[in-house]
């Protein structure tokens, strides 16, 4: 076992070298540290000391790869590359454009992140198995019929609308609760209820149709077959045994979206302006703030590369099938 | 005439198309899966829905510069212009000062008024447009409205039976029996191709959209938005942007997805470890993170060549092709993924493995013998992105990185709308334009692409 983790955990540092020389590709070599210069200051009036300034002031007046004034080591930590790129390896992410901490940042808005994307994971989770459930044990009526039809169309409304609906109905016409907002402690129970509520019923559709073919395939099995066969009735068998086979391709979805729920929605955080690090980023991108882009795609990937890591771990630990070579 | 970029790979995409439905007829086994989709009424039904979309799209893909005679000022001779602007020029030009709501004759916020006797007054103003040929919009909007779209509903209906006796005709003459007996089958459902669903639906589509045609020449059926633009013309030409990232996404997945999966499953060994570790590199980068870093990355290069992009149209252009290529690069993996595990299982069946025995070329083993057999893995995939992708265009457009601000798109529509549910009244029209025509091409294509699924998933049985 001990020996599996550590080989799956060497097969992620490939992965994350990979991520690393992509974002710098496209940031530092695609596009040079001068255009950046130029994007902030304006295109056409800028003096060659302003850009120069602004280069030294974050930091991008070094060279590439190589830097020949240094010595010894200080030739390659001097750079460019060493400095951006490999510090994110130890999450060490420099500063924002307006000379902020970005890992202080982070630190501090993954919490909203994670309050608004960890309860709507659990209830829509419960939501949505609950709901897929009651599908299959109608199936073959019109129930499943009007059933799978409604989530066809539920999938096919953008999740914007849901949102915009979603505030105007709660928030303007029933006044239930607050349109946005975010509130420190308890009080923020008040403004986390409508985004985790919306963004559960936006996600029915496509759930609710994921969920019910994990069911259907595992009802159509001979295990399943048998258990009826000896005279179980319908919810003993769904429940006990559907269910609980079906719940190993579900955990292992679930677990694989873990740490992603850190880095939370980009549409439901600034629709709802919850200081976490979705609205972090859409600010960012607004601002064209490329350090901290920079930062959250990779961050971004490698909870993403974590959350695989999980699954595999999981899957050996739910299925005793999975054998570990 | 003149071609953008995008117009130009949208024709080749149509062209691509049906070279493949002229190859597909004339070979057995691969019509079969087709006609299963065929008998499908829910398929079919959609499928009436996206021609629909797919002509407004194609009319709004074919530009050119006016002629100095047709718009009098030399204004217009640098703007290209679509056969669609020019068919709805009405609707273009008729702008409006600012909000108004559907159907209405006064505008949406009062004004000081001068009337006759020089005195002002508080009060709304009547709209420049809409409604102008009333002289007492009071009493006489209903029943103008009512003759009006009656009008259009008949010529909708007239539209309606002309095709149908052309269609009619022409199916009774290619099966040798007479146009009523054929009548007589369809109306009584008995038809193969559920076209009396397909005749329902186009009979309820011509109708809607000539009532609402003709009633857009007098009014602004789904009212005007802030700058006082005519929210049905817009949501029309939306149709263009959403098919565009639908379908030009393949232009890059397609060949990605299907050079390296189907190379990595059969070559395998180091190969095979290349192209794994670049799709699990590129997929572990979050989707809307690379686009961003990406679309942030393009504006950059667009300012640095600031002239080779002289027009707005070809900048928005530019913008719209660059983020479907965008999309492509960040969605092919899936794809790949699926062919190369399918490439696997097909390299080690028998008449591969005969094949390879007797001498067959590999490149002619890999295009005759595995590309055909994985293709209908190509084509459930297409099918079932195209609507995730016309969904993404929102919330791209929303984030600031989707298509060129100044692009009619349903995500701008939504995007410049949202915020004015907080007005009093709300304003509410653009939203629901934008909410309707998007549904009903998302519905459908969903409802298409399952179709699609079920007919060439050999997992599933009949």
């Amino acid at each position: 076992m001990i020996q599996y983790l550590i080989r799956r955990i060497l097969y992620a540092v490939p992965l994350l070298v990979g991520v690393n020389i992509i974002t710098f590709v496209l940031f530092f070599v695609v596009n040079s540290p001068d255009d950046m210069a130029r994007m902030h200051l304006g295109q056409k009036r800028v003096t060659t000391e302003a850009i120069a300034k602004w280069k030294h002031e974050r930091g991008y007046d070094l060279p590439m790869f190589k830097n020949d004034k240094a010595e010894g080591i200080n030739q390659f930590t001097e750079t460019i590359f060493y400095q951006k790129s490999v510090g994110l390896f130890l999450f060490r992410f420099g500063r924002a454009d307006n000379g902020e901490d970005i890992g202080a940042d982070i630190s501090q808005r993954m919490w909203p992140s994670l309050a608004i994307a960890a309860p709507t994971l659990l209830v829509g989770l419960l939501v949505h198995v609950s709901l897929a459930l009651m599908l299959v044990f109608f199936r073959m009526t019109y129930l499943e019929f009007w059933g799978v039809a409604l989530c066809v169309a539920l999938m096919s409304i953008s999740s914007m609308f849901y949102i915009i609906g979603g505030q105007f109905l709660m928030g303007k016409l029933l006044q239930l609760t607050p349109i946005s907002g975010y509130d420190l402690g308890l009080n923020a129970l008040k403004f986390l209820a409508l985004p985790v509520i919306i963004s559960v019923i936006a996600g029915i559709g496509s759930g609710v149709r994921w969920y019910r073919t994990l069911f259907l395939e595992e009802v159509e099995k001979d295990y399943v077959r048998t258990a009826r066969a000896k005279g179980l009735s319908e919810t003993t068998v769904l429940f006990t045994h559907v269910l609980k086979n079906a719940m190993i391709p579900i955990l292992t979805g679930v677990v694989v979206v873990l740490p992603m729920l850190f880095i939370g929605s980009l549409i439901t955080e600034s629709f709802f302006s919850i200081p976490g690090l979705g609205s972090y980023t859409i600010d960012a991108i607004n601002k064209q703030d490329f350090a901290i882009v920079r930062a959250m795609v990779f961050l971004g990937s490698a909870l993403y590369i974590l959350g695989l890591l999980l699954t595999d771990i999981s899957y050996t630990l739910v299925d005793p099938r999975v054998r570990l070579n | 005439m003149i071609f953008f970029w995008t117009d130009t790979l949208f024709f080749m995409l149509l062209l691509m198309l049906a070279a493949t439905i002229i190859r597909t007829r004339r070979k057995e086994h691969l019509r079969r899966p087709w006609r299963k989709v065929a008998r499908s009424k829910s398929a079919m039904v959609s499928l009436t829905v996206l021609i629909f979309y797919f002509g407004f799209a194609v009319l709004d893909s074919v530009h050119f510069h006016p002629s100095e005679g047709q718009s009098g000022a030399g204004k217009f001779k640098t703007e290209a212009m679509s056969l669609l602007d020019w068919w709805a020029s009405p609707l273009r030009q008729r702008v409006e000062k600012t909000y108004s709501a559907p159907f209405a004759t006064i505008g949406y916020a009062r004004e000081a008024i001068r009337d006759t006797n020089g005195v002002s007054r508080w009060a709304y103003p009547r709209l420049q447009y809409g409604g102008i040929h009333l002289t007492d919009p009071e009493n006489g909007k209903t029943r103008d409205i009512l003759q009006t779209g009656l009008k259009g509903l008949l010529h909708g209906f007239l539209a309606w039976l002309g095709l149908v006796v052309l269609l009619i005709s022409y199916r009774a003459r290619l099966a040798g029996m007479s146009i009523q007996q054929c009548g007589v089958e369809i109306t009584q459902g008995r038809t193969e191709i559920p076209w009396r669903a397909m005749f329902i639906t186009l009979l309820l589509i011509l109708l809607v959209s000539f009532g609402l045609g003709e009633l857009s020449l007098k009014y602004h059926v789904f009212g005007t938005d802030k700058v006082g633009e005519d929210v049905f013309f817009q949501s029309l030409k939306s149709i263009r942007t959403g098919l565009l990232i639908g379908t030009l996404t393949t232009f890059i997945t397609l060949p990605l997805a299907l050079v390296l999966g189907i190379m990595a499953g059969y070559f395998r060994g180091w190969v095979d470890d290349i192209i794994q570790y670049l799709y699990t590199t590129l997929n572990s980068i979050p989707g809307v993170l690379l686009i961003a870093a990406s679309m942030l990355l393009m504006q950059a290069y667009m300012a640095r060549h600031e002239d080779e992009f002289a027009s707005l149209a070809l900048r928005a252009d530019f913008r719209l092709l660059f983020l479907c290529m965008i999309l492509g690069l960040t969605s092919w993996t899936g794809l790949c993924r699926l062919l190369r595990a399918e490439t696997l299982k097909l390299r080690e069946m028998e008449y591969v493995q005969a094949a390879r025995a007797l001498g067959v070329h590999q490149g002619n083993i890999l295009f005759h013998h595995i590309l055909p057999n994985v293709f209908h893995l190509v084509l459930i995939s297409v099918a079932l992105d195209f609507s995730s992708l016309v969904l993404a265009e929102a919330v791209l457009s929303y984030v600031n990185i989707g298509v060129d601000p100044t692009t009619e798109s349903w995500g701008n529509m939504i995007n410049s709308a949202r915020l004015e549910m907080a007005r009093e009244p709300v304003v509410w029209w653009s939203l629901s334009a934008a909410f309707v025509f998007m549904f009903a091409l998302v519905l459908s294509a969903n409802l298409f692409a399952d179709a699609v699924r079920d007919a060439f998933d050999p997992r599933r049985v009949e």
